[in-house]
This record gives structure tokens, sequence and C-alpha cells, in this order.
């Protein structure tokens, strides 16, 4: 009952009416966080912190046990003793605000036809007003890289925050990278329909892959050139050649695995990244040897076969850090939208299976940062970076004590109504009236 | 007595005996042959256990006269003299399609077609019990000539399509004469399937269990229209009725489908000869005690081809102890004592019959059991043994001649005789020449080897180490060879012609290349393999054993022996009881005889397993109120009301869902239908005791459930654009359905109540227990109005809804759900997938308990369901639910909710022992289910789980290894099979 009313005490300070919240204005003041339990994101913890956030940036971050800031008379103070700071959590491949009601097509803009279509973009087609997106941030997760689905090449995604008036405003990062599905090597007919059921190498892999290779080829040809007339395909994929933009290669299994690692190298990618790598704990030799980080498929999931370990999906991202690989989480798959703010839960479960909890931060945090490439400002709670990060209750990992009380992005002081929040107040309020 | 030629005879035979008495002649005389044949010598397998060394078998007529040691042979018979040649009854295959032809299904799937499209039969077009497969026979000269081959003489043939198949037709595969002679039965036995019809495209039954429905809807329709209740006409009907009498053969397909089979024929008395799987050996204790006569196939499985590591590792332990366990099925039921015949059916190439059969006594089916399932057996089923199966008297003369034991794959089939009607194979005047054969020509010395099948011979034959290219026939006692000489670049032969003397030794001449020509001597001998299985076939051969464990169920993670109850002492545990002694710490728990015996501190038991429990929690274990796992079907939406269906006759117990749930806590799940219609069907409450058999899991006298279903699903709406001819196709039609169902259940249940006679709908039975308060609903439910309406229409029927489930909406009518009275079974957080579910919020459950609501949180999805503890410590961030009370969402609220609270769902002493022992406080994210325990067995131990693992690695690794050596032996493979189940949920199929 306690977090109940200590909610219900901060809501009643922010909220203001119904529909989509209102992004949070520009940080004015400077504000103090003290006496919370910091998780730096980098695997450190400091018990009792001061953080100062100036400028939507944190200006400071402190033991307090070791140093004692003297702040300002214009400093906001928010006495956060007994509870935990955390950097935003982030969720990478997401098509979050690409769709907003699964069975209603009308609101699906995932997925763009043609096979290789790299210069299409996520961005301007990303809705900062969805209800889903805004049922992120009492979770803690507050940035996202919103990516297009199906396709060879799908197009082209980009890291957004989650509190902003609109597409531009939300924009971390760009034109990110462009997701590659990698070719499957093995195909089976449909045995639900009574077709074939057996599992054979697929007989068009090759052909699949040197179709890619072609078109990088088409890329590189066109860059040497005079680009005249211009191809937009080509001019969306040159940045995979400079090193601008990060090739996401979607592949699960070990031998496409495999094969996807060998073919960026052929093909000069400069940097690339393993998205799902449900089998790639049985290569992590090779993912260290060439740097190749993943993001891994959903912790809560089946296993594949019947033969696999119950617990293989919860344990996987044990087994590739161990491995000494580079990873952080993701979630696509099956109602992938409204799971996804479920990201801390699914770092939470591998803590069960084996990593530390600071470990499993990593997943969310920094570690995700560093593979979209925004780990400059965001992912961890370091002097200089965004300060975009929150305060909840208790730990944040566990869906028990996950509960925030203050979120900020930039800086910015965010709402953490939604329009759930908002139909619990209401009904909430309608059975106290008829009592 | 003439003594004559063999295929003098059977010209006899041909002109005299295939025309018929009463028919006009008109190109020559009639001729009558009243004549006799007599084989001699023989050694005649009478039947299975009665076998007459140098016996006479004496037949006339197509019949067999006589047989055995004391024939007298009348003076106008020919006789044939079988030294050393063994006579079988030929064989029967009683489950076939030979002649008729399966119907091709004709069209694609278009929209939903719900009504039947013929009149004056019964309403649904897979049930044809009119149709006689002898109307659409016709003798398949080149097939019966394969079967011949493979030692059959009397095939059993149906239309295999549809539910009710019709009658089938008894005919021997009598190539010289016509179906007069033929036929030996139009009306052999009547079919059933659980697989629709090709040529209706009608929607229903769309599930197992909707098949099986509507079997036991037929009988009592049938049995009602049988006493003149029905004043219209139906076909169908009238001729399942006169089917009554014959045989009823069900094609089951599988051990589980042989199971469901018989449950519906007990249910009417009638005992269904049952085409199983060929697996029936992984539960054979269940399938001896349903006491139905089997067909089986053998069909064995092919190793598969387990070259390529990657695509090896999708392939399944499961699959792999097929192909290692399948053969064993025969001599298992043998052994068991169960009834059962061989058949042709799902062997792809004939050929493989005797090659399987062979296995299948390697692997220890007796040879006298193997004969019975292929002559004696299938004729008693047919209740033809007077006629067929055996060489007594009067029998059709059917048999087979042999060069000895009609097992051995080495033997020869000389002939196969077809009511009296003689079939050559390999003439056994034709002698076997295969063996070693030396000898010299010009001064050279040559190895011969004569092998290859009788029909089809080969020569191989070397000198100085080479191998010369060589040609061999054979044909009236005659061989011709040619092979080419030392220096192959000549392209020049040597040609040989010799007579084959009596003991086929080889004598005659050859011809050189320079056309001069010389005397040939070849003396036969054995050859060298030839000796070694000839000696090896004398003593007695230990059966082929099996590489692999067979387990419950028989797959990965299936267990060796089942668990039982055991007497647990838990020491110093935190144990959450649910009761008013709330969070117990540091206390010991005793569980005995599969109930809580005693909580409190410092217990002791003599005879209990003490498991220290410091540091760790003890929960009542976890329930499930919306699960589809372990089931074959969940929907059957062929019809908009399926109460007639109910889950509990397709039980999978197979199903890894059962163990990762068990994983996960989960001790007892509510396995409901889907949502696919407004009036969905029965449920299956279920314990998750992972290795008992399906009737095993099922709660014994548990409260009868039924899933009803509201909103976008029932509707349609995402089921395409074209699915719009089935009502409702709105919320507002919902409604009238319901009330129409009801209106008529009660009229019904008024009728059965009065006394008087009534027709028996199953439907209605179901219904009208609503209204009787003995069966309680669980409704799929989303949006406020739906769910309001659906209570007014209850108290309209002067019942209550017993839960809603999903219930997303709840929050928004929380009052007068308590008001009426009904629980809200909900997701933790689940929402936006579609239009209906726009307001769902995570409050919802919090909401609806602090309203004074039974709440419970299900999973509606085998992923979710094996860690409900998380989505119950949910409410606790979304609404402020007490730890306690979340905990109670997923156990004793649901145990309420499904009427089971006095068994499961708390710790209480006397309750039953479902518990789960959590590393970790079991709300969090960090616990882990450490042991999962059900009436006091452990069902799921994550020790036991690590062990299994590594158990698991060594017998695929195992048998991989036995795969490869089979594919390097030169054996058949097959690609590999991934082996994957659609994970159901509401919306599925």
């Amino acid at each position: 009952m306690k977090y109940f009313t200590i909610i219900l005490a901060l809501i009643f300070c922010t909220t203001s009416g119904f529909g989509q919240q209102t992004p949070a204005p520009k940080q004015k003041n400077p504000i103090a966080i003290i006496g919370a339990v910091a998780h730096i994101g980098n695997g450190e913890v400091i018990k009792n912190s001061t953080i100062v956030i100036s400028d939507g940036k944190i200006a400071n971050i402190v033991n307090a046990d070791e140093v004692q800031l003297r702040l300002s008379s214009d400093v906001q103070v928010v006495n956060a003793t007994g509870k935990h700071v955390y950097p935003g959590f982030i969720i990478p491949n997401t098509t979050l605000g690409l769709v907003e009601i699964d069975a209603v097509r009308a609101t699906d803009d995932k997925s763009e036809i043609g096979g290789l279509i790299p210069h299409v973009r996520s961005l301007i087609a990303y809705n900062t007003e969805s209800k889903i997106v805004e049922s992120m941030r009492p979770n803690g997760i507050l940035l996202g890289q919103i990516t297009p689905r199906s396709g060879r090449i799908s197009g082209t995604s980009s890291v957004v925050q989650f509190d902003a008036w609109n597409w531009e405003d939300a924009t971390v990062k760009t034109d990110d990278g462009i997701h590659l599905n990698w070719p499957s090597p093995f195909t089976r007919g449909r045995w639900w329909l009574g077709e074939d059921a057996s599992i054979k190498l697929n007989p068009n892999y090759q052909e699949q892959i040197a179709e890619i290779v072609s078109f990088f080829n088409g890329t590189k040809a066109y860059s040497e050139g005079s680009q005249s007339p211009t191809n937009l395909t080509y001019n969306a994929t040159k940045g995979l050649f400079d090193g601008t933009k990060k090739l996401y290669i979607h592949v699960n299994d070990e031998k496409g695995i495999a094969d996807a690692i060998g073919f960026a190298k052929d093909n000069q990618v400069k940097s690339m990244v393993i998205v799902g790598g449900e089998e790639a704990h049985k290569v992590t030799e090779l993912l260290k040897q060439n740097d190749v980080p993943v993001l891994l498929a959903r912790v809560h999931s089946l296993p594949d076969g019947d033969d696999d370990d119950y617990d293989l999906p919860y344990k996987r991202a044990k087994l590739l850090v161990d491995a000494g690989v580079l990873v952080a989480l993701e979630n696509s798959g099956d109602m992938e939208r409204m799971n996804a703010r479920n990201l801390p839960f699914y770092a939470g479960t591998t803590v069960a299976h084996g990593l530390t909890k600071e470990q499993a931060l990593q997943l969310i945090t920094s570690n995700a940062a560093k593979i979209l490439g925004i780990d400059k400002d965001y992912g961890t709670l370091e002097t200089g970076k965004s300060a975009t990060l929150f305060i909840s209750e208790g730990d944040a990992l566990d869906m028990k004590t996950n509960q925030l009380t203050h979120a900020f992005i930039d800086g910015r002081s965010i709402s953490l109504e939604t329009h759930q929040t908002e139909l619990w107040h209401r009904y909430e309020e309608k059975y106290k009236t008829q009592q | 007595m003439i003594k004559s030629k063999l295929f003098a005879v059977a010209f006899l035979c041909i002109n005299f005996l295939s025309a018929q008495d009463y028919f006009p002649k008109n190109d020559g005389v009639i001729a009558k042959n009243t004549n006799y044949t007599a084989f001699t010598n023989a050694k005649i397998h009478v039947s299975p256990n009665q076998i007459v060394e140098n016996g006479t078998l004496l037949i006339k007529d197509g019949k067999i006269v006589s047989s055995g040691n004391a024939v007298t042979i009348p003076k106008n018979t020919t006789v044939i003299d079988l030294s050393g040649k063994s006579i079988y009854p030929s064989f029967i295959d009683i489950y076939s399609d030979f002649g008729v032809e399966k119907p091709v299904r004709q069209s694609g799937r278009r929209s939903g077609q719900y009504n039947p499209t013929r009149t004056g039969y019964y309403w649904n077009d897979h049930v044809m019990p009119e149709n006689n497969a002898i109307e659409k026979f016709k003798f398949d000269d080149k097939k019966a000539e394969e079967l011949i081959k493979a030692g059959f003489g009397v095939v059993n043939t149906h239309i295999q399509d549809g539910i009710v198949r019709g009658t089938g037709a008894l005919v021997a595969l009598n190539r010289h004469q016509g179906n007069e002679a033929r036929i030996l039965d139009d009306k052999s036995g009547q079919y059933f399937s659980f697989k629709k019809s090709n040529t209706s495209d009608q929607s229903y039954p769309t599930s197992l269990m909707g098949s099986m429905a509507l079997l036991r809807q037929l009988y009592l329709d049938a049995n009602w229209y049988a006493k003149g209740n029905i004043e219209t006409k139906d076909l169908s009907i009238e001729a399942f009725n006169r089917n009554k009498s014959l045989v009823q053969i069900f094609e089951a397909g599988s051990r589980a489908n042989v199971a469901r089979a018989d449950k519906i024929g007990d249910m009417f008395n009638i005992q269904y000869v049952i085409l199983g799987g060929g697996n029936e050996y992984e539960r054979i204790d269940q399938i001896k005690a349903l006491n139905a006569p089997l067909v089986v196939p053998i069909n064995f499985p092919d190793a598969y081809d387990v070259e390529n590591i990657f695509l090896t590792e999708k392939l399944s332990l499961e699959d792999m102890r097929k192909w290692d366990q399948y053969p064993t099925n025969p001599k298992v039921l043998a052994e068991n004592n169960i009834s059962f015949a061989l058949t042709l059916h799902a062997i792809k190439n004939t050929k493989d019959f005797k090659t399987n059969l062979a296995k299948a006594i390697q692997y220890g089916l007796s040879k006298e059991k193997a004969l019975e399932a292929l002559t004696s057996i299938p004729a008693q089923l047919l209740g033809k043994a007077n006629i067929i199966g055996s060489l007594k008297n009067g029998c059709y003369a059917n048999f087979l001649i042999t060069s000895g034991d009609v097992f051995d794959t080495r033997t020869i089939l000389h002939e196969n005789w077809v009511q009296g009607q003689r079939n050559i194979i390999n003439d056994f005047n034709k002698k076997d020449i295969r063996g070693h054969y030396p000898f010299s020509l010009a001064n050279e010395s040559y190895e011969m080897t004569i092998k290859g099948d009788l029909d089809k011979l080969k020569a191989e034959i070397v000198s100085n180490e080479k191998t010369r290219g060589s040609k061999i026939s054979h044909s009236d006692n005659w061989v011709n060879i040619a092979f080419t000489t030392q220096d192959s670049t000549k392209q020049e032969f040597i040609r040989i012609i010799a007579n084959i003397d009596d003991h086929k030794n080889l004598k005659g001449k050859a011809t050189l290349p320079n056309g001069s020509k010389t005397s040939f001597i070849a003396k036969y001998s054995q050859t060298a393999s030839e000796n070694k299985e000839t000696k090896s076939n004398h003593g007695k051969k230990e059966p082929t054993k099996t590489f692999s464990q067979l387990t419950y169920p028989n797959k990965a993670f299936g267990l060796k022996e089942l668990p039982v109850q055991e007497t647990l002492l838990f020491k110093n545990a935190t144990v959450w009881t649910n009761e008013n002694d709330g969070i117990l710490e540091n206390t010991d728990l005793l569980i005995k005889n599969g109930k809580i015996a005693q909580i409190g501190k410092n217990l002791t038991d003599n005879s209990a397993k003490t498991i220290d429990a410091t540091g760790k929690h003890i929960t009542a274990g976890i329930i499930d109120e919306h699960s589809h796992i372990a089931a074959a079907s969940i929907n059957e939406s062929g019809h908009n009301s399926s109460a007639e269906v109910t889950i509990e006759d397709v039980i999978d117990e197979t199903s890894i869902d059962i163990y990762r749930n068990l994983a996960g806590g989960v001790t007892t799940v509510q396995i409901l239908h889907g949502s696919a219609n407004p009036i969905g069907g029965r449920s299956a409450l279920i314990k998750l005791k992972w290795g008992e058999n399906a009737d095993n899991l099922i709660y014994k006298n548990a409260p009868k459930f039924i899933k009803f279903a509201l909103g976008e699903n029932v509707k349609q709406s995402n089921w395409g654009s074209s699915e719009t001819n089935r009502f409702p196709q709105t919320r507002m039609g919902v409604e009238q359905m319901f009330i129409d169902y009801f209106t008529r259940a009660k009229e019904y249940d008024t009728a059965k109540k009065s006394g008087k006679p009534y027709r028996k709908d199953i439907e209605m039975e179901t219904l009208a227990e609503i209204l009787n308060k003995e069966r309680f609903i669980t409704c799929h439910s989303y949006v406020q109005s739906e769910i309001n309406m659906l209570m007014k229409v209850a108290e309209q029927f002067n019942f209550n809804i017993n839960t809603f489930t999903h219930i997303l909406e709840g929050y928004k009518l929380a009052d007068k759900m308590k008001a009426h009275g009904a629980g809200g079974s909900t997701f933790s957080d689940w929402w936006a997938y579609k239009y209906e579910v726009n307001d769902a919020i995570p409050f919802n459950a919090a909401i609806m308990h602090h309203a004074g609501i039974t709440v419970a949180i299900n999973s509606d999805d085998a992923e979710m369901s094996r860690r409900l503890n998380q989505e119950a410590a949910k409410t606790i961030k979304y609404g402020g639910v007490t730890e306690e009370e979340a905990l109670k969402f997923i156990t004793l609220n649901p145990a309420k909710l499904l009427h089971i609270d006095h068994r499961v769902g708390s710790i209480k002493v006397g309750k039953d022992a479902d518990l789960v022992l959590w590393n970790y406080h079991p709300l969090s994210i960090y616990a882990k289910a450490e042991k999962t325990i059900i009436e006091g067995a452990i069902y799921f131990d994550i020790e036991r789980d690590n062990e299994l693992k590594e158990v698991q690695k060594a017998e695929r690794s195992m048998l991989i290894n036995e795969m490869l050596k089979a594919k390097n032996e030169g054996l058949k493979t097959q690609p590999i099979k991934k082996n994957e189940k659609q994970a159901l949920h509401c919306d599925s199929e």
C-alpha cells in the first residue's frame, strides 16, 4: 500500500487532463537527486549517491559517503534515500510507434514492400503520440531504436527518445543502421497445411546471398563514380562502407550467423551487429574474434525444439556474456510492442539464470547504447552524459519493486502517466464515489 | 492319376473355371472340369499353429477339399510333387483401398461452408455410411499382380475418405476370373475415421474433438431414427443402421487415436477393429487395457540422413527413437497378447513389406504370430475364418508355395494360388543357381559368382584379379553368359551356353572371340556369405535390440519411471499458506500419502525424506485457469456453437509444454476450448503429471466447465474479409445466439424431465447442465458492453456466469460483476493486439480485486504460463496488490474459480500435496522453481533436469552414430523433419 500512495501523490502533481501525455519542457533549474543507490549501467554501483543534473546533462555524480557536493540555492533537490537510480533503459530493434493495434491494418506502418529498400526510413513514420510508446516510460524504458520489418533489406532505423512532440524532436540518432534479414539456410514445407515437414538446406541460399553481395558491390561502384543519376537505394547504403551506418543482420541459426559474419567481412562492412542470435551461444569464439555484438532475441520465449533445455532462452545471455560477447536485449516477435515494457524483467530473468544484477542491467543500458552507437551520451550515469535516467522505489529489474517516482529525458522531468494510468484513476474514482 | 507339368494344370483351370453355369455360351461347348489337384510331399502350414510335414493339399473348384497326412487322392487328380517346398495360406490385408479410388480434394480453402451440400442424407457431408466400396470397385490388375508377388491373396478394400465411410468389400486377388468369383463379400464391414471427406468443404468438424462428437451424435440420432421418431428421410442413417451388424473398422492412425476411437465405441457398446499407428508399444499397458483388436502398419521409418550437423540439430530425440523402436511394435503387441493383424497400409512401396516384416521378426516377433497377423487373425476379425486365412477344408484355395520359411528373406516365393488359380512368381522348376562357380577356359581360371534377384541375376567374373564385364540370362534350365576378355579395350566377348544339372552344375560350351568352341564345366558351391548366413539361421538368433530408451512420454525429458508419492519433510522453509496463517517463516512441512500432513516447527517423521529448505520458499502449486497446452486441438470452429465437443477427448500428454510448465511451478491447468465461436467446447481440468497417460491427467470428479466467447473472435472480425457468412457477425447477433440456444436448451430440458421420449442431443445436454447449475461457464471477454450483456442473458435464464476470462475491461464494470457473482481471470499486462483491447489496463486485476471480485491471473499462452509467478507479481507494480494476495491470483483464487479449492490452492493440512519449492521469494523475477510436486510425487526436479540433459546428450549422440552407420551400410535414409507444434492460443484452430 505504501508504493501505492506514493504513486498516487505523484500522479496528482503531474496529471493534466486525458489524452496523450504532454512532452515535458526543457530543464530550467538544476536538479539534485540525493541518497539513491545509483546503478551506473557499466557494472558499478554507488550506494549513496548525489547526482546533479543541469542543462539536460549529468553535471556530477558522486559517492556521497566520500564527496559532499555543495548545492546552490536554485537546485531542486529530490530526496531519493533508499531508492534506486538507473540510466534510462534502451529497447533496440523495436517497432514501437510504427504500429498501434496489431489487428487493425490501417494502424500498421512497419513493413514496406520491395526486397532491397535501405532508403525506407522508419523515423518519419514514428508516432510520438502512440499510447503504447508512452506506456514504456513508467517501467523505465526511455529510448528505442525504431526499426522497419520484412523484405531482405527492410530499411533504415533511427534511435529516438520517448517524450517528444514530433519525430524530429524525438530523434537521438538519425538513420543509425540498415537492417538485413539474412536468408534462411533451411527450408521446409508448411506441415500444418499437410506439406512435407522435412527440413532441407535452402537450395536458393547462395543465390540469395549473391543478390545482397551484388547490391553491395553496386553501392561501392556507384560511390566511386559520378553518382548521377541518383540512386536512392545505393545512396542509403553508402554509410555501411564509410562507417556512418551499422549493418544489423537479423539471423538466428548457427550457420546463418557464421555465414553473415563472413559475408560482412568479405564485403568490407565497417560495423555489423547480429540481431536475434538464438544460436549465437554456439559461435561465441567467432563473434569475439570479429568483435561482433549481439542484440539477443526475447528472453521470455519458448525453446525452439522439444529437446532444448527449458531454460535455454533464459540463460542465453549468460552464455554470451561469459564468453565475452557484447550483448544487449531485444524483443521482436509476437506482440512485441506492448511487451516491450517488460524489457527490465527480461534482464531480471537473466539474473535468475546466472548473471549478476549489474551485468543484467548492462544488457539494457550501456551495452545497448554501445551497440546502437549512442554511448557517448546515453546508457550510463556518468558525468557529462545526458540526464536520461529514472528513480525507482526499488530494484527496477524486478516487477515487484519496479515503481518509478521520477523519470528524466535529457534533464526534462517527464510524465509517468499514460492512457492506462488515466483509465485506472478514472475507475478507481468511480468506485470510490459509489461507496 | 496323371503326373503332368504344372503349367498344363494352370491352363486347364483358366479354361474350365471361368464360365458360370447359367450364362449362355456362344463360342464353344460348356465343358465342366470336376478334376482335383493335389500338392504332395510339402510342409503344409494349415494354420499358424498347425503344421503338417510331408503333407498333401487337395483342391477342387478353387477350394480346399482336404489337407494333411491322410488325404485320399481321388483318381481324377493332377498330382504335383512339392518335395522340399512349403505351403502357407496366402496373406490377407484387412485395411486396403485396392481397386477403389480415393476422391481427390476439389478446391482450396474458401470462406467457411456451414451447410451440407446434400439433401436426404445426414446433416454432415462427412458422414457417408451409404457409400459402398463395391459400387466404385474396379479390379486393378497391375496392383493385384504387385500384391500377389508380396504374398497376398485377399484384400478387404474400402473408400478411404470421410468420417463414416460406408461398407467395404472383401475381394480375392483373382486375376484369372471375374468379379463373380473375386467378390467374397460385397459388404464386409463398415469403416470410420476422424478425417473429413475430400468430397465436401463443409466446415464442421474442424477438429479431432469435433469428429469424435459428431460420431457420438450420429449414434444417438441413428438410434432415435431407428425407433421411428424422425419423419423425414435420412438415407445416411438408414444405411448406418443397416451396416450395424457388420464388423466396424476404425482408422485411428496413432496410439493416442486408438484410445480415442475405442472410447467412442465403449459408449455405444461397439468394439471397433482399430487401425493403429505403429507406436502402440509406447504405452502398451494402456493399449492392452482397451481389449481392442488392432490392425497395425509396419511402415518403419528409415534412418534420418544425419550427415549435415546443422540439420541434425533440428532432429528431435523423439523422431530418432522412432527409427530405432518402431520395428519392436509387433513384438510388443504379441508379447502382450494383443490380437492384431498386419497391413500394407502406409507402406509406400509394396516391396518394402517383406523387408519390414523380416525386420519385425528380427526384432523379436515370432513367426507364428506374424503368420497369424497375416492370415487367421484378419480372417477372424472379418468373421470369415471359415473361408479364408487357413488351409482347412472348405476354405478358398488361397495359398503360397515357397522354397522354405516364408518369413526368411532368402526364401523364394514360387507361386501364389488364389481361388485355385495359379500365379507363378518364381518357377520352382527353375533352379536357384545363385552361388560360386570356379571354372577354367583356355588355360585361364575364373571365379564366377552368380547373385541378385532370381528373375534378375548378375554374374561377377574375376580372373587375374580383374573383374570382367559380364551378362547372364537364365531360362528353361539353360544359362547364357557373355563376358569380356582380358583386354577390355578390345570389346571382345567369350560366350557360354550351359545346361543346369540337378546339382546346379553348369555344363555346356564356350565360344571364344576367335570363333573356336570349347567345352565348359563349372561346379556349383555356396558362396562364403551364403554359407555363413545359413549357419546362423540354424542357430537361435537373438532378437535385435534397440539402442534408445523408452520413456514416458517417449521423448526428450521423458521419464524412465513414473514419479511415485513420497513422504517428504521440508525443514525451515518460508511457507506461503494462503490461509489465515499467512506467510510462515522458518517452518517445517510434512507431506505424506499425497496430502499435506503437517505444518509447524520442529516436525519429525522417521519415514520421511528430509529436504533442507533453509532460505527457500514453498507455495501451493500454480493453477493456470486459462491454458491451451497439451491438446491435440483447441477450436471446433465449424459451428457457432460446439458445446458437444470436449477437450478431454484430445489431451496430448506428450506435449513438452507440460514439462516446461512444471519447471515454472504449475501443477494444475484448465485446458480451455478456443474462442472461435460464442459457445465453445467443454474444458479439461488436468494435473501436470508428466509421464502419465492422458486419462490419468484429468481430475477425477472434476467440476464441469465450458468455454464461451465474445467479441472480435466470435464475430470473425480478424478472419479476413471473406468470412462473413456465419452468424453472428456483430455483438448484437451474439446476444441473440445465446438467447436462442438457451431457450432451446430450456425446452429440451423440460421435455427430458417430462419423462417422455426425447431425441438425445449432446449439445443441448451440455447447455441444460448450465441451466441446471451443473456446469460452469468461463467466458472469453473483452469489452464492457458484451460482458454486461452476457450477465443479463444468464440472469434471464436464472444462472450465473462463473468466470469471465481475459475480462480486460472488467475494471469498467467490476461493481456489476460483483453483484452478479462472477469471477475474473485476466492477463497481467497484455493489450493493444486488437481493437477491443485498446482500453485493457494492467491495473485491471487490482481494481477487480479491490472491488471484491475473485481474481486470477492466467496465461492463455504456453510461454507465459511457465512464469505465472512473475505475472502475478506485476499486480503489485500495477495497482498495489499485496504480495500475499498477488500469490493467490495464481493459486487459491483460480482454485476457487474452478471449484477445486477444497483440494488445491493453499497449504493446509489434508489438501493435495501440490507444491512448489522455490529458491527465492516466489514473486520475484529472481525466483526459480526447484521442485514441483503433485500429490506428493516430484514431477519436476531441477537436479534431475540437469541429469536428463546429460543423459539425452549422450543418447542423441549414440543414435546419430547408429544412423550414420546405417547410411554407410547402404540403408535408405530420409530427410530430417523438424517437429513443431503451432503454439495454440484462443484464436488457434
